[in-house]
C-alpha cells in the first residue's frame, strides 16, 4: 500500500482533527498538549501558595499576614543600608584618617568623597541650596567663588560642622546685621542713599538724584565696620562682599533697601550633630570641588 | 473534559484528548557515516568547552591572562586578543546576528544541521544516551527490563546510570563557571571550598538543568520548548537538503519475501521492507517515512540504520538520504535530480554574514584605544563669578582601554581664552591641565571652563571641543559639548 507523507497527515487529521484555522491552505493539527505541561501548571499553583505562606500576602482589617519567613520590605531596606555601611567602612576609615587637603590630592579618596558627598548633599542640603547647589534668594550658590564665611576647606568644614546662627551649637558661626530701618537707626532717606552707594560700589547704575556723598558717609558710619570701607566684605563676620557681581538677595535697589531695613542673616543647621564625621568631610570636599573652593 | 491520554476514533468519542502522556523512547544504537560525524563533533565541541578556560593568553601585568574570560566584577570580557567593555555590547549583538544568519544559511543548505549535530541539547543528550546504553544495555534490553517489575538489579543499574548522569551534569556546570573567573584558581578554590557561593549555586543550577534536559526531558525540549523548529519550518524551501525518506523509491513497502516475489512477477515493489529500523534508532521517536516533521532533528541516524539494512538485502543505499522535495518530484517524473546550493536566499544570507562580519572587523580594527565623553552640568547650567566671568562645569569621563597607564593633557577649543581646570587632575604639562588614567580603567573628572561673557554672541551657545592628547604618542580623542551663558539659548 502506498504510504506517503500526505497520507500520513490525512491519517492524523482523522484522529485528532484540526484547530479549524487555515492559512493559505496550511492547517494546524489539534494535537494534544504534553501531560507534563499540566503538571508544571499545577506545580506553579503550589509554588504560588507557598509564596502566600512564607511571605506577607493577605491584607487583614488592620494588618496583614506576616508570612513564616518574617520578611519585611522595611527591614530589608535597613539591612541593605547596613550592608552598604559595612561595604564603605574601609574607605570611610581612610577618609576619617586623611586631612581634607590629602583627600583632594588622592584620586581614590577624592572620587569616593565626591560620590558620598553628592548623595549626602541631595538628602540634606538640596532643600535650601538646590539640587545642583545653585542656591536661591537668600541661600548662597555654592558653585561660585563668593563665600560669606570662607571657601577654604577648613572654613567650609567649620560651617558644616557648627552651622550658622544655630543656637544649639555653641561654636556656631554667629553675627547679626542690625535692622537699621525697623529699629529706627536710619531714616528711609538715609537708607535710600546708602542703597544707591552700595550699588555704585560694583559699578551698577544709581538713581539720577542719588546723593552718593551722603550715602558714602552713612555707609562709612554704619556699614563699613563689617562690610569694609570699599564693601570688600569680611568673612570673619560673614559680612558679604558688596563690590562684586554676586548678590545673595538680588541687586535691585528696593531689595538692598529691604535688607538694610530688616537686617538679620541666614541660618544653617550644625550638621556635625546629625551626620557622622566622614560624611561631613565628604560634604566639605564635595562643596569645595564644585568649582568655587579656595 | 477528557484527560485520557489515548484516543481511539473507532470508539466514536467526539472530543480528542487535551493532554497526552509522554511516549517513552528507547533509541537503538547505530553505526555508520552520520553516527561517526556526530561522535567527532561531540568530541570537538565538548573538548573546546572543557579545555578553553585553561588556555592562557598574555596581556601584560594589568589584565588577566585567561584567553576566554567574562570578568563580571570588573565588567570586562576577553576573547584572545579582543577585550570588550560593557558599553561595547554591540559586538555581542553583531555576533548574535551573525549566529542567527548562520543558522538560516545552514537551514537553507542542509536543514536542521544545528539541531542534529551542534545544538548542546543534542550533544549532551547523545552523551547521556551513550551512558544509558553502557549501563542498561541497548533498546531491546531496556524495554524488557522496564516492562518487568523493578528488582534489585534494575534498581542498582538505574542508580548507577543516574549517578553517572549527575556526575556528567555536575562537570558540565563546573566548567561553565570557569569562564567567569581565573580557571586554575577557581578550580583550586572550588576543591577547597573557598570559592564564592555564587560559583557553587551556578554549578548546582546547571547540574540540575543539564541532568533534567539531557537525561530526563530529551526530545521534549525539542518538541515543546525550543522555538527553532517552528521558525525553521517557515524558513525551509523545496531546494533545501533535508533528511528525507525517498518514498518514490520505497513504496509500496512490503516484506522482503513479498517484494522478492513481486519483482519476479514484474509487479511494483518498494525498497522499504518496513523493518522499523529507522524508527528504532530515532532519538526523538519520529517515523521519517511520514515526511518532514517538527520532531525530526535531522541527525541522519536513520540514514545509517537504513543503509545497514539495504546492504543486507542487497538493495541500493540511501533509501533515506539528504534530499530535496524538488528531486522526489523530478524522479517521479523520470527527470534527473538537481541540486541548487546557490540560490537567491543562500546568496543573501552569505552576503549578509560577510557584510556584518566586515563591519564588525572594521569597527574592531579601528576602534579608539581611549575615549572621552563629556556631560554638561544640568544644574546650574552656568555660574556667574564675582568678577562677572561665566563658568560652565562638565563631568568628563576618560576611558583608557590601553593595557598601560596613560597621561593625557586636556585642551578645550571653541572659546576666546578660556580657563580650564581639572578638579583632582595631575598638574600642568606645557601649560595644559593633565590627568593620569590607570591601565584598562576609566576616570571621571570634574572640569571647569571659565570665560568672559563679553566675547560671546547672543543666540546659539558656542560649540566646545574637548581634545585629549596622549602624552606618549600624541594620539587624540575628542568629546563635544556647549558653553552656555545668560546670553545663549538654553
Amino acid at each position: 500500500m502506498q504510504d506517503t507523507p500526505a497520507k500520513h497527515i490525512d491519517d492524523k487529521k482523522a484522529v485528532v482533527g484540526t484547530t479549524g484555522h487555515e492559512w493559505d491552505g496550511i492547517q494546524e493539527l489539534n494535537n494534544p498538549l504534553p501531560r507534563w505541561w499540566l503538571w508544571t501548571f499545577y506545580a506553579c499553583i503550589v509554588w504560588a501558595i507557598g509564596y502566600w505562606v512564607v511571605y506577607p500576602a493577605i491584607p487583614l482589617v488592620s494588618s496583614f499576614t506576616q508570612g513564616t519567613f518574617g520578611w519585611h520590605s522595611r527591614s530589608a531596606v535597613v539591612a541593605d543600608l547596613d550592608g552598604l555601611k559595612t561595604l564603605r567602612a574601609p574607605m570611610n576609615a581612610k577618609i576619617e584618617a586623611a586631612s581634607l587637603a590629602d583627600i583632594e590630592k588622592t584620586p581614590e579618596l577624592l572620587s569616593f568623597a565626591r560620590a558620598q558627598g553628592s548623595a549626602a548633599f541631595a538628602v540634606n542640603c538640596s532643600p535650601c541650596h538646590g539640587a545642583g547647589a545653585q542656591g536661591f534668594k537668600g541661600y548662597p550658590n555654592l558653585n561660585d567663588d563668593d563665600w560669606l564665611w570662607g571657601g577654604s576647606l577648613d572654613s567650609i568644614h567649620t560651617t558644616l560642622q557648627h552651622g550658622i546662627r544655630w543656637d544649639a551649637d555653641k561654636d556656631t558661626r554667629s553675627s547679626m546685621m542690625p535692622a537699621f530701618g525697623k529699629d529706627g537707626i536710619l531714616k528711609p532717606a538715609e537708607i535710600s542713599a546708602a542703597a544707591d552707594y552700595v550699588r555704585s560700589l560694583s559699578g551698577l547704575p544709581t538713581d539720577k538724584d542719588a546723593d552718593l556723598v551722603s550715602g558714602q558717609k552713612i555707609f562709612t558710619n554704619n556699614c563699613a565696620a563689617c562690610h569694609g570701607d570699599k564693601g570688600e566684605g569680611n568673612q570673619e563676620m560673614g559680612a558679604p562682599k558688596l563690590n562684586d557681581k554676586i548678590w545673595l538677595y538680588g541687586s535691585d535697589k528696593s531689595v538692598i533697601m529691604e535688607r538694610i531695613t530688616l537686617g538679620g542673616g541666614g541660618i544653617m543647621p550644625a550638621w556635625g550633630a546629625r551626620l557622622d564625621a566622614p560624611t561631613v568631610k565628604s560634604l566639605t570636599v564635595y562643596v569645595h570641588t564644585l568649582g568655587g573652593g579656595q | 473534559m477528557s484527560l485520557s491520554p489515548t484516543f481511539d476514533p473507532h470508539l466514536g468519542e467526539p472530543e480528542p484528548p487535551l493532554y497526552a502522556a509522554r511516549k517513552q523512547i528507547y533509541p537503538q544504537a547505530v553505526k555508520g557515516f552520520y553516527r561517526r560525524i556526530k561522535w567527532i563533533i561531540l568530541f570537538i565541541t565538548l573538548g573546546i568547552y572543557y579545555f578553553l578556560p585553561f588556555v592562557r593568553w598574555d596581556r601584560g601585568p594589568n589584565a588577566p591572562s585567561q584567553a576566554v574570560l567574562i570578568d563580571l566584577p570588573h565588567r570586562r570580557a576577553y576573547f584572545f586578543f579582543i577585550e570588550i567593555w560593557p558599553q561595547e555590547v554591540y559586538y555581542l549583538t553583531g555576533l548574535l546576528i551573525i549566529a542567527a544568519l548562520g543558522l538560516f544559511l545552514m537551514n537553507a543548505m542542509a536543514g536542521r544541521v544545528w539541531c542534529g549535530y551542534l545544538c548542546p541539547q543534542t550533544v549532551w543528550t547523545d552523551l547521556f544516551m551513550a551512558v544509558e546504553r553502557m549501563v542498561e544495555g541497548d533498546r531491546r534490553e531496556r524495554m524488557q527490563r522496564d516492562a518487568q517489575p523493578t528488582n534489585l538489579e534494575t534498581f542498582s543499574l538505574k542508580l548507577l546510570k543516574h549517578s553517572i548522569w549527575l556526575l556528567l551534569a555536575w562537570w558540565m556546570g563546573g566548567v561553565w563557571v570557569l569562564y567567569f573567573a581565573d580557571a586554575p584558581t577557581l578550580v583550586r578554590d572550588l576543591a577547597t571550598f573557598q570559592a564564592e557561593p555564587i560559583a557553587y549555586i551556578s554549578i548546582a543550577v546547571l547540574t540540575f538543568t543539564t541532568y533534567t534536559f539531557a537525561g530526563l526531558m530529551r526530545e521534549q525540549v525539542c518538541l515543546y520548548m525550543c522555538p527553532w523548529p517552528r521558525i525553521q519550518a517557515a524558513l525551509t524551501d523545496e531546494h533545501a537538503l533535508n533528511v528525507t525518506y525517498r518514498y518514490d523509491r520505497g513504496e509500496p513497502r512490503m516484506s522482503l519475501k513479498k517484494a522478492t516475489h513481486a519483482r519476479e512477477v514484474g509487479e511494483p515493489a518498494g525498497d522499504c521492507i518496513d523493518c522499523q529500523q529507522c524508527v528504532a534508532v530515532c532519538p526523538t521517536g519520529v517515523d521519517i517515512r511520514h515526511g518532514p516533521e517538527l520532531g525530526c532533528i535531522q541527525c541522519g541516524l536513520c540514514i545509517d540504520a537504513c543503509d545497514e539494512v539495504m546492504l543486507k538485502i542487497n538493495r541500493p543505499l540511501r533509501l533515506i538520504a539528504y534530499d530535496t522535495d524538488v528531486n522526489i518530484k523530478r524522479r517521479e517524473e523520470g527527470l534527473a535530480p538537481v541540486f541548487k546550493p546557490i540560490r537567491s536566499r543562500t546568496i543573501l544570507y552569505a552576503a549578509l554574514i560577510v557584510l556584518i562580519s566586515g563591519i564588525m572587523a572594521y569597527a574592531l580594527a579601528t576602534r579608539a584605544p581611549f575615549t572621552v565623553s563629556v556631560i554638561h552640568d544640568r544644574n546650574p547650567i552656568f555660574v556667574k563669578l564675582s568678577d562677572g566671568h561665566i563658568r560652565n562645569a562638565y563631568t568628563v569621563r576618560i576611558a583608557n582601554m590601553l593595557m598601560d597607564p596613560a597621561t593625557f593633557t586636556l585642551e578645550v577649543e571653541g572659546l576666546h581664552e578660556p580657563r580650564v581646570e581639572i578638579i583632582g587632575g595631575e598638574g600642568e604639562i606645557n601649560g595644559k591641565p593633565s590627568v593620569m588614567v590607570g591601565a584598562d580603567q576609566t576616570r571621571e573628572l570634574r572640569v571647569l571652563v571659565t570665560a568672559s561673557d563679553e566675547d560671546i554672541e547672543e543666540g546659539e551657545p558656542p560649540h566646545l571641543e574637548f581634545t585629549l592628547h596622549d602624552q606618549t604618542d600624541g594620539r587624540t580623542a575628542i568629546g563635544r559639548d556647549f558653553f552656555r551663558t545668560p546670553k545663549t539659548i538654553h
